[in-house]
């Protein structure tokens, strides 16, 4: 008989003790071991994911950042580049507005200038005006300029008529106080006479009368009373004067800048430029003399050979009364 | 001659007996635990290992792998049983590289034993997995006519397990001792190489016999309920 039983029953139990040995030595701590290893794996792979995860967001958050910063930096570049814009803007804007400030000034000081120019063209044409007036009646009529100047103040005193001698006489008549009589130069005696006559003469009064000298009122004489004023002076042919120089002188530009507009249409509506034309020239002789600038005609105005003759004849009279 | 190694006998009591059989049988077991034991005594988890832990683990892994290959659910549950049926077989026939050794496999009480374990492991295994009625009505599959065919089945399979086992390890060890008295040389030692492919054969077939078996008995049932009859 090839089967022992005992043998069988023997190997039962050594195979079974076998089985629970191995069990306990050998597949439980293999699989144990097998288990804690792919967890550790599956672990590293999961934290490999998470870092990756990570880097990912770090990745994207610093190309959110680069992105941030670039426009950022482009804003700011533009900004600046607007600012900068806006500078020059306004610098060439301040710099627009001195130079029209510059402008306007200088066309104001020309303007003065001008005024100035005209106010010396007047006073030097008084002046001289004066001076002939006085050489001339002094040479011719063997009378002082004073003299005549009374004697004509003295006319136009007679002269008054009407209304205006009756206001003149009255407010002579109830002024208290004396009489002023003003005059551009110092009054003779017999001059002084003149007057006080001549007022005698008109009211049949004789009054006080307080004598002045006023430069201004340029080789005249004035009375006033109480509100009332009579007066004679050389300033109001000056004043004439004054004004045909200004309208001369405005009359400058103009036809500068008009004589090209004229030359090209030579038509009938060039008819009123004529006109202003003619005025100046026969007012002045040596306004038509004078050329396109103010300071040429002064110097024409010393250049002429007359000119130059009265002002030295006028300086010497001049200066004899004083 | 003898054609089994229980009949070396080293010490005796009445019915109980010490042969060649049993003792080599505790030196394999003793073997394999102490072996075991000192590879799983330093274990790594980490990534580098041993290389004798590397092949245990190649070892488990691979039976592992073969039983679910067979289709049982949980090879783990069944690792137990049909691994150290494997490696306790296949040990034992490769041990017949060692002059002196007889393999306890070469004998009909062992082969036996073991055929013992695995007709017993299979309805236990079975009606734990699928109750006992369930179990036991699987026998009168596909009809109650097929019973006692299910039944004697039942018993010459296990007949059959022993037996084949028990006949190539012991034709291989009756070959190879009746070649040494023909050819001393040479020839013996091919046919000693042959054993060694013969007994890893036989392991692997009685092991995958018996998973066979325990799935059957496992999966009837289940199947049965998955279909809906």
């Amino acid at each position: 008989m090839l089967i022992d039983w005992f043998t069988v029953i023997a190997q039962v139990l050594n195979f079974l003790i076998l089985v629970w040995l191995l069990k306990r030595f050998l597949y439980k701590p293999i699989l144990n071991a097998i288990d804690a290893r792919e967890k550790k794996v599956a672990d590293e792979l999961a934290d490999a994911d998470a870092k990756e995860a990570e880097a990912q967001k770090e990745k994207e958050e610093f190309r959110r950042k680069n992105e941030e910063f670039d426009q950022q930096h482009t804003a700011l570049l533009s900004r600046a580049k607007d600012e900068a814009k806006a500078e020059r803007q306004r610098l060439l804007e301040e710099v627009r507005k001195e130079a029209s400030d510059l402008r306007s000034k200088q066309q104001e000081a020309l303007r003065n200038d001008k005024q100035n120019l005209n106010q010396a063209i007047s006073r030097r044409a008084q002046q001289e005006v004066f001076a002939i007036a006085r050489k001339a009646l002094q040479d011719l009529a063997g009378t002082s300029l004073e003299e005549r100047t009374v004697d004509a103040f003295a006319q136009r005193l007679l002269e008054l008529e009407g209304a205006e001698k009756e206001q003149v006489t009255s407010a002579l008549g109830v002024s208290s106080s004396p009489v002023l009589v003003r005059t551009a130069f110092e009054l003779p005696q017999a001059q002084r006479d003149l007057v006080k006559k001549t007022i005698k003469e008109m009211l049949g009064i004789e009054i006080q009368a307080r004598f002045e000298i006023v430069p201004d009122l340029v080789s005249g004489i004035e009375l006033t009373a109480n509100g009332q004023k009579v007066a004679w002076s050389i300033a109001d042919y000056l004043s004439s004067l004054e004004k045909s120089v200004d309208e001369l002188l405005k009359e400058q530009p103009k036809s500068e800048t008009k004589t090209e507009p004229e030359l090209k249409s030579d038509g009938p509506e060039s008819k009123t430029e004529p006109e202003a034309k003619t005025r100046p020239e026969s007012t002045d002789e040596s306004a038509t003399e004078q050329g396109s600038e103010t300071k040429q005609e002064s110097d024409q105005e010393q250049g002429s050979e007359t000119k130059q003759e009265s002002e030295n004849k006028i300086v010497n009279p001049e200066l004899k009364p004083k | 001659m003898r054609l089994s190694p229980d009949e070396l006998v080293f010490w005796q009591y009445g019915f109980i007996k010490l042969n060649a059989t049993i003792v080599y049988t505790w030196g394999l077991m003793l073997v394999m635990v102490v072996g075991s034991k000192i590879v799983t005594s330093k274990l790594s988890t980490d990534l580098k290992r041993s290389r004798w832990q590397n092949i245990l683990e190649i070892i488990v892994m691979g039976i592992l792998k073969q039983i679910e290959d067979v289709g049982l659910n949980r090879p783990q549950k069944y690792l137990g049983f049909l691994g150290t049926l494997f490696l306790f077989i296949a040990i034992s026939n490769l041990s017949i590289i060692f002059p002196g050794y007889e393999p306890p496999t070469g004998s009909l009480s062992t082969t036996a034993a073991l055929a013992l374990c695995v007709f017993v492991a299979v309805p236990i295994f079975g009606i734990e997995e699928q109750g006992l009625g369930s179990y036991l009505k699987s026998y009168t599959e596909p009809t109650i006519i097929m019973l006692p065919f299910n039944i004697i089945s039942e018993v010459s399979r296990t007949l059959a397990l022993a037996i084949r086992l028990f006949g190539n390890i012991m034709s291989g060890s009756m070959i190879v001792g009746i070649l040494l008295t023909i050819t001393p040389f040479i020839f013996p030692i091919i046919m000693t190489a042959l054993g060694l492919l013969i007994g890893m054969v036989q392991a692997y077939i009685f092991s995958i016999l018996a998973t066979v078996y325990i799935t059957a008995a496992t999966r009837t049932g289940k199947s049965r309920s998955e279909t809906g009859e």
